[in-house]
C-alpha cells in the first residue's frame, strides 16, 4: 500500500516537472503558435544561472531563491532577443521557425560547452532540499519535489491571474484569439508578442532552476526535456493552459504507474501509443479555443 | 585515387607487392603486405600511432581524459627516447560519440596514416564497431576501459578490466560485508545488460539474492520510479551500472528518498574521480565504487603519474581508472615493441606474453593467451572531498577472465 501511495505521489511529481518545462511553451507554442526548439535551451540557460549565482552566493539556499528571479530574466532576456532578431520575421513561416530555432539551439548548446566545459556542472541544493519528509512507515516524500510542485503551482496560478485580470493578459488573449482585430483596435501587437516572449521564456529558467535540485546541468540539458514539453502542449491543446496543466498530471501519473507495473523503457513507449491515440481520436488536443478568427 | 589503384594492382600480384614494399622502403601509403594486412610506415625516424577518441557529442566528457592521458604518456616515452630509437608522431582522430565515424576513423588511421597502433575507443558500441576493422586490417587497437567481457579478438588489447577484475570483486565484497541481497539499475545498452547477466548469475551461486533489476534509456534523468522500487524491495545493497548524466539524477532521487551509504550502500562501476565532481559529493560521499586504480592509490609510479598529469593538465583535474588503463597502454606497447625487436604487427602480439610495466595501480602483466591484462581489484569509498579512497583490494594482481571460465554458475553465458 505504502509502495502504491509513494508512486501516486512520484506520478505527481513527474507531472509536476513535465508542467514546469511545458508552462512557458504554453505560451510561446500554445498562445503564439511559434515552434521554439531553442525553449530546452533557456532551461539550460536558467540552470546554468544557478550555478554562476553560486559562485558567489555560497549560502545553497539563498542562492537557490535569488536564482528564481534572476532566471527568469536572463531566460526571459534570451527569448525576447530570439524573438526580435529571427522570429518576429518568420511568423508567416512556422516551419522556417523551427528550422531557424533548432540552429540557435545548436548554438546556444555549444556556447554553453565554450563556457563552461563539456562535462556537467553541479550545484549545491540546501540540505533540506535533498531530504525528504515522512509520512510514516516506509512512506516518505522529497523534498525536492514538493518544493517543484509548490512552485508549479505558484507559477500556474500566477500566470492565470495575469492572463484573466491584468491588461497585458487582456492583451495577449485578444492577440491570440484574433491578431487583426485586435490590431485595428489599437493594440501594438508586435510589443504584446515580445512580452508574452519574454514571459514564456522567463518560465523556462525558472523551470531551468527548479531542474538542478534533480538532474544533471549540462549543455544538452534542454534537448533530453524539450520533447516531453512539447507533447505536453500538444496534446493539452493548442492556446489553452488548462489543457497542459491536466495532461501532464494526466501523463506523469500513467508514466509512473507503468513504469512500476513494467520498466522505464516500457512505460515510455506506452504513454507513446496513448498519445498517439488519444491524437487520433482528438487531433486539437484536449482543449481547443474557439475563436471567430479567420485566420 | 591513385593509391587505391595502386593497392589493387599491389594485391594483384605478389611478386609486384614484394618489388614495391622493397624497392619504397614501405613509406607508400595504403600498400598491402603479402598477408593482406596494412603494415605500419617505420620508413622515417618518426613512427605514427593512431588516437582514437570522441571529442565531441555525449561521449567527449570522459574521453577527452583519455586522451590527455595518451598524450602524456607519448610525450614521456618520446622525451626517454622514443621506441626503438624512433620518436612517436601521435596522429588524433575524433570518434565523435558515433560508432560509424569510429570505424571511418579507424579505417584512415590504418590505411592513410599507417600508424603502428591505435589507442581508444571507451563504449564497447564504439569497440564492436571498429573490432572488424582492425581484424581485416590486421592492426592493433588498445582498449583502455572496464567493460563487459565476453570477447577476445585477436587484434586488440584490453588493458581496462574484465568482468572478472572489476565486477565479481564488487559482488565478493558485498558478500563479505555480510549483504545477502542486491537491486541491479543499469543504462539500457550492451554493457549492463551483458554485465547484469553476469552478476545474476554469479550472485546466485554464491548466496546473494537479486531481489530485481531495472534499465533507464542512456540520458534519462527520470528515477522517481525505480527509486521507489529499489526502496521497496529491502534489498541490503545496489548495484549500478548507470551511465553518464543518468548517474546525477540517480543519486539525487537516491538521497532524497532516504537512502544512504549506510542502510543501502551502492556500488558503482562506471563513477570515477572525474564523474564524481560532476554528480557532487553531496550525494555521493560514502557511496562505493569497484576499479583497479584510484588517484589516491599509493606507490611511486602513481605519484609520478599524478604528479605530470596535472602539471600538464591543471591542479584541478584527477586522474582516474580508465585514464590510467589508457597511459599504461601505451607503455605496455612500447614494452611489447621493444621485447618484439620489430613494429610488426605479428611480431609484436607474439612477444606480448609475460610483458610487465610498473603502472601507477601496481605491477600489470600481459596475459597473452587472452590479450588482457592482470590487474589489482580495488573497492573504493568516496570521500566529502571527492576523492575515493581503497577499502578493499584483491591483494595482489588478478588473472584475466574474460569468459569467465573458472567461475562455476557464470561460465557459458556468451
Amino acid at each position: 500500500m505504502t509502495v502504491i501511495l509513494g508512486q501516486l505521489f512520484t506520478g505527481v511529481s513527474i507531472g509536476a516537472v513535465l508542467l514546469l518545462i511545458a508552462l512557458g511553451l504554453a505560451l510561446t507554442f500554445g498562445q503564439m503558435n511559434v515552434i521554439n526548439m531553442a525553449h530546452g535551451e533557456f532551461i539550460m540557460a536558467g540552470a546554468y544561472t544557478t550555478y554562476v549565482l553560486q559562485q558567489t552566493i555560497t549560502d545553497a539556499g539563498l542562492s537557490l531563491l535569488v536564482a528564481l528571479p534572476v532566471a527568469f530574466a536572463v531566460a526571459g532576456a534570451m527569448g525576447v532577443l530570439l524573438e526580435w532578431a529571427l522570429i518576429r520575421r518568420l511568423y508567416t513561416r512556422p516551419l522556417d521557425t523551427l528550422l531557424v530555432t533548432w540552429g540557435v539551439s545548436l548554438m546556444l548548446q555549444q556556447l554553453a560547452r565554450d563556457i563552461f566545459g563539456a562535462p556537467n556542472v553541479q550545484t549545491k541544493a540546501p540540505d533540506i532540499l535533498t531530504e525528504s519528509t515522512s509520512l510514516g512507515a516506509d512512506l516518505s516524500i522529497a523534498n525536492s519535489r514538493l518544493f517543484i510542485l509548490g512552485l508549479v503551482l505558484l507559477a500556474v496560478a500566477a500566470l492565470t491571474a495575469a492572463l484573466k485580470f491584468t491588461p497585458l493578459g487582456r492583451r495577449i488573449r485578444a492577440v491570440v484569439q484574433n491578431r487583426d482585430l485586435a490590431a485595428v483596435s489599437g493594440i501594438p501587437t508586435a510589443r504584446v508578442d515580445r512580452l508574452t516572449f519574454f514571459i514564456g521564456s522567463g518560465l523556462a529558467g525558472v523551470a531551468g532552476v527548479a531542474l538542478t535540485l534533480l538532474g544533471p546541468i549540462g549543455p544538452t540539458m534542454g534537448t533530453n526535456i524539450i520533447i516531453d514539453a512539447f507533447l505536453v502542449v500538444v496534446v493539452g491543446g493548442i492556446g489553452q493552459l488548462k489543457g497542459s496543466v491536466i495532461v501532464a498530471f494526466v501523463l506523469g501519473m500513467l508514466q509512473a504507474m507503468v513504469e512500476y507495473l513494467t520498466t522505464l523503457s516500457v512505460a515510455k513507449v506506452i504513454v507513446f501509443i496513448a498519445i498517439v491515440a488519444f491524437l487520433q481520436w482528438r487531433p486539437q488536443g484536449l482543449f481547443t479555443l474557439r475563436t471567430r478568427s479567420l485566420a | 585515387m591513385l593509391r587505391f589503384h595502386r593497392r589493387r594492382l599491389a594485391a594483384c600480384s605478389v611478386a609486384l607487392a614484394a618489388a614495391l614494399a622493397i624497392s619504397a622502403c614501405g613509406s607508400k601509403t595504403g600498400e598491402s603486405d603479402s598477408t593482406g594486412g596494412v603494415t605500419a610506415d617505420t620508413s622515417g625516424d618518426t613512427v605514427k600511432v593512431g588516437l582514437l577518441n570522441s571529442l565531441s557529442g555525449t561521449m567527449a566528457i570522459s574521453e577527452v581524459t583519455v586522451r590527455d592521458a595518451i598524450m602524456l604518456a607519448v610525450e614521456e616515452i618520446n622525451a626517454a627516447g622514443g621506441v626503438l630509437g624512433k620518436k612517436l608522431a601521435p596522429v588524433g582522430e575524433d570518434g565523435a560519440s558515433d560508432w560509424p565515424t569510429f570505424a571511418e576513423k579507424a579505417e584512415k588511421l590504418i590505411k592513410v596514416d599507417r600508424v603502428a597502433a591505435v589507442f581508444g575507443c571507451w563504449t564497447s558500441a564504439s569497440r564492436k564497431a571498429v573490432k572488424p576493422v582492425f581484424e581485416e586490417n590486421k592492426a592493433l587497437l588498445f582498449y583502455p576501459v572496464q567493460y563487459e567481457g565476453l570477447e577476445q579478438s585477436p587484434y586488440i588489447f584490453y588493458t581496462g578490466a574484465t568482468t572478472n577484475q572489476q565486477i565479481v570483486p564488487g559482488l565478493d565484497y558485498l558478500k563479505a560485508q555480510g549483504k545477502k541481497s542486491v537491486y541491479l539499475v543499469g543504462s539500457d545498452y550492451v554493457f549492463p545488460r551483458t554485465a547484469n547477466k553476469i552478476i545474476k548469475a554469479y550472485a546466485e551461486a554464491n548466496g546473494l539474492k537479486v531481489l530485481g533489476e531495472d534499465y533507464a534509456p542512456l540520458g534519462s534523468t527520470e528515477f522517481g520510479t525505480i527509486v521507489n522500487k529499489v526502496k521497496a524491495s529491502k534489498a541490503e545493497a545496489v548495484f549500478n551500472t548507470l551511465n553518464g548524466d543518468s548517474n546525477v539524477a540517480f543519486f539525487k532521487e537516491y538521497k532524497s528518498a532516504g537512502l544512504t551509504a549506510a542502510s543501502m550502500p551502492v556500488v558503482s562501476v562506471s563513477i570515477a574521480e572525474e564523474e564524481v565532481k560532476s554528480i557532487g559529493t553531496q550525494y555521493l560521499a560514502g557511496q562505493l565504487t569497484a576499479w583497479n586504480y584510484y588517484q589516491t592509490t599509493t606507490g611511486a609510479a602513481n605519484d609520478k603519474f599524478v604528479k605530470a598529469y596535472k602539471a600538464k593538465f591543471g591542479a584541478d583535474k584527477p586522474t582516474s581508472d580508465p585514464m590510467e588503463a589508457a597511459y599504461v597502454s601505451v607503455y605496455l606497447w612500447k614494452a611489447m615493441v621493444e621485447k618484439a625487436g620489430s613494429f610488426d604487427v605479428e611480431k609484436v602480439k607474439g612477444a606480448s606474453n609475460g610483458v610487465t610495466f610498473e603502472a601507477p595501480e601496481g605491477l600489470v602483466t600481459i596475459d597473452g593467451a587472452t590479450q588482457h591484462i592482470h590487474k589489482t581489484a580495488r573497492i573504493g569509498k568516496i570521500g566529502d572531498d571527492g576523492l575515493i579512497t581503497e577499502v578493499w583490494n584483491s591483494g595482489g594482481p588478478v588473472k584475466p577472465d574474460p569468459y569467465l571460465k573458472g567461475y562455476p554458475g557464470a561460465s557459458g553465458l556468451s
